[in-house]
């Protein structure tokens, strides 16, 4: 038998395969395609302090093997959140992490606060990575310091574990990774999108009405690989990789990086059972390549 | 469950320019598929699959017909599909076209590749015993297809923004050539749905509308639309494509 159990801060993982943030919704969608509590857990879409609408459309463009979206954290709000979607997500025996947005500290603050009050979300992934809304201007997932000020002041907040989402558009992710495992988060998410732009022929302007997007899908696997490949090597909390997983052996891929757990984003817009699909190939091809678990394969791509 | 469908590809024909008319079969899909729905098709290659609207049913022989245009790589990439081949697909997707029997003259208006969801809708109208009234707008002649079907339908009126064909403008231009109608179901790019509903202020009317799409099922938010000032919105690919005319803001 393969062991694909892990256990990390806050979250017993049946296996290490959860849904990404923003690609899920709140899960009632995919529910309709298969058991959610197949799942090893599950990342909801951010929440932020008040409703936001979002960018206007369009908000998706495809690319090159991916695409890039500036939705820009269209939600209820936390407390919406809270009343009518972690209820539902709280019916399948799954770890549930919410995803925690804002443009000010205040608000990261009041959203962290707002989840101590419900007993269904294990984990906080902070997100100082998203890099499609405009207002507040203050860049938390670029500068080490800010990075380290809202992880702390979340920490503070929190009663929840709190892992830290970083932004790949910085040259340092080693400097960033260790600001915020200094200001005591519990553990990282990484990647989130890379900034990119498409320019439409027909209107020779930028596609997408935010201009800008996120880069995800197959085209930023190998950036994700090699940030967590040079992160890990330098903090001890652990890592939830993504950035273009659609298959098992992606998956092997980032455990052997580093990560101690994946989420998947892009790839369900294809596949709408792509977890599933992997969580079922995840033992032979563990197997395959000589694991007997998956914490066998974790920082195996490293270490000497 | 829902599941991923796996259709047959069962016939290819190229219509009129650029504009291709594809034969599906697949029993689930033609059984369940309503006028206005949308199939997510995933073409080999690409990231994100491509909505196309379903034009006809066919439950005896578990047929959909779809109609596109080729525009991009992920459509003329379908056009290369050969009876034979599979192609995976989500659907049918959506809310369709709603009509009540009470309904007693419908008018249809429809621009270039937002015609065909119109075809099968107005099929069914004719085989409830409502009379239809079909407005088409193409670019040019050569962009021309389905008018002997529509004609069967009942009365159409064809226009072609460069006049090589019917009569020369938009399909605003002949509206107030129409009879009398109680409701109207119109597709086509956003500009001709603004002027339409514009036209046809005061008229109760439904409208499907097109966006890029990222999931296709409801989660991902790619493709929503406004219905108030104040942040409401519906998503087109799970609300929509079609909306009652003042249920969003154009
Ligand atoms: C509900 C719905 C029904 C549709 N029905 C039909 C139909 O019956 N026949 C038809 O020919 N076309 C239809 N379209 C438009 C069709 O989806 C696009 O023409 C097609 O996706 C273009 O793909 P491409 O690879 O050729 O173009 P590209 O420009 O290469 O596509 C790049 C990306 O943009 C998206 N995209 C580009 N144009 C559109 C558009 N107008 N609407 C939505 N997404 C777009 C593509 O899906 C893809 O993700 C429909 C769109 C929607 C939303
Ligand atoms: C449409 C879309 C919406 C996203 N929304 C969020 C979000 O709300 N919060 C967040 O932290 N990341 C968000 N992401 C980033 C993903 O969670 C993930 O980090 C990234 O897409 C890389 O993984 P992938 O290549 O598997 O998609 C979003 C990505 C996409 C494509």
């Amino acid at each position: 038998m393969i062991d694909l159990t892990m256990d990390l801060p806050g979250l017993n993982l049946k296996n290490p395969i959860m849904p990404a943030s923003g690609c899920f919704g709140f899960g009632r969608e995919y529910s309709e395609f298969y058991d959610l509590s197949r799942l090893g857990a599950v990342i909801m879409k951010a929440a932020t302090g008040d409703v936001r609408y979002g960018n206007n459309t369009p908000r998706v463009a495809e690319t090159s093997s991916g695409m890039l979206n500036a939705i820009g954290l269209q939600n209820p709000g936390v407390e919406k959140i809270i009343e009518n979607e972690v209820p539902f997500l709280a019916n399948y025996a799954i770890p549930i992490i919410a995803n925690v947005a804002g443009s000010t500290l205040e608000e990261y603050v009041k959203v962290a606060l707002a989840f101590n009050k419900t007993e269904s979300v294990n984990a906080l992934e902070l997100n100082i990575s998203c890099p499609n809304v405009k207002e507040g201007g203050i860049q938390f997932g670029t500068d080490p310091d800010m990075a380290a000020t809202v992880t702390e002041k979340v920490k503070e907040a929190s009663n929840l574990p709190v892992y830290v989402k970083l932004s790949p558009n910085v040259s340092d992710i080693v400097g960033m990774a260790k600001a915020v495992e200094k200001a005591g988060a519990d553990g990282l998410s990484m990647i989130n999108t890379l900034t990119g732009m498409q320019i439409h022929l027909e209107t020779k302007k930028p596609l997408l009405a935010n201009k800008t997007g996120g880069l995800s899908g197959q085209a930023i696997k190998p950036i994700a690989i090699r940030m967590i490949y040079e992160v890990k090597q330098h903090v001890t909390i652990p890592i939830i990789g993504m950035g273009g997983i659609s298959t098992a052996e992606d998956v092997l891929e980032f455990l052997l990086a580093g990560a101690s757990a994946v989420a998947v984003g892009t790839a369900n817009f294809q596949n709408p059972c792509v977890c599933p699909e992997i969580i079922d190939a995840l033992p032979r091809t563990l197997e395959q390549y000589g694991f007997q678990s998956v914490l066998d394969a974790v920082g195996k791509g490293y270490e000497a | 469950m829902k599941k991923q469908l796996e259709m047959v590809v069962e016939k290819v024909n190229e219509i009129a320019l650029d504009t291709i008319e594809m034969t599906l079969s697949n029993v689930h899909a033609a059984k369940t598929a309503q006028p206005g729905q949308f199939l997510h098709l995933q073409v080999e290659g690409h990231a994100l699959r491509r909505p196309i609207s379903i034009a006809d049913i066919d439950r005896e022989n578990n047929f959909l017909t779809v109609l596109f245009k080729k525009l991009g790589d992920g459509t003329k990439r379908l056009a290369m599909y050969r009876p034979g081949m599979t192609i995976d697909a989500l659907g049918p997707s959506g809310n369709g076209f709603s009509y009540e029997p009470s309904m007693k003259t419908v008018l249809l208006i429809g621009g270039g590749i937002g015609i065909p969801p119109l075809y099968n809708l107005g099929k069914q109208l004719k085989n409830k015993g409502i009379k239809v009234i079909a407005v088409l707008g193409y670019q040019s002649k050569e962009h021309v297809f389905y008018e002997e079907k529509f004609n069967e339908l009942g009365e159409t009126i064809v226009v072609t923004n460069d006049g090589s064909y019917g009569s020369r403008g938009f399909v605003t231009n002949v509206l107030d050539q129409v009879a009398d109608f109680d409701y109207y179901f119109s597709c086509g790019p956003v500009p001709m749905l603004k002027a339409v509903t514009k036209a046809l202020h005061g008229h109760q009317g439904y409208i499907s509308l097109e966006e890029r799409m990222g999931c296709g099922i409801g989660a991902c938010f790619a493709c929503v639309i406004p219905t108030d000032t104040e942040g409401g919105y519906r998503k087109i690919c799970k609300d929509g494509p079609v909306f009652a005319v003042n249920e969003v803001i154009l």
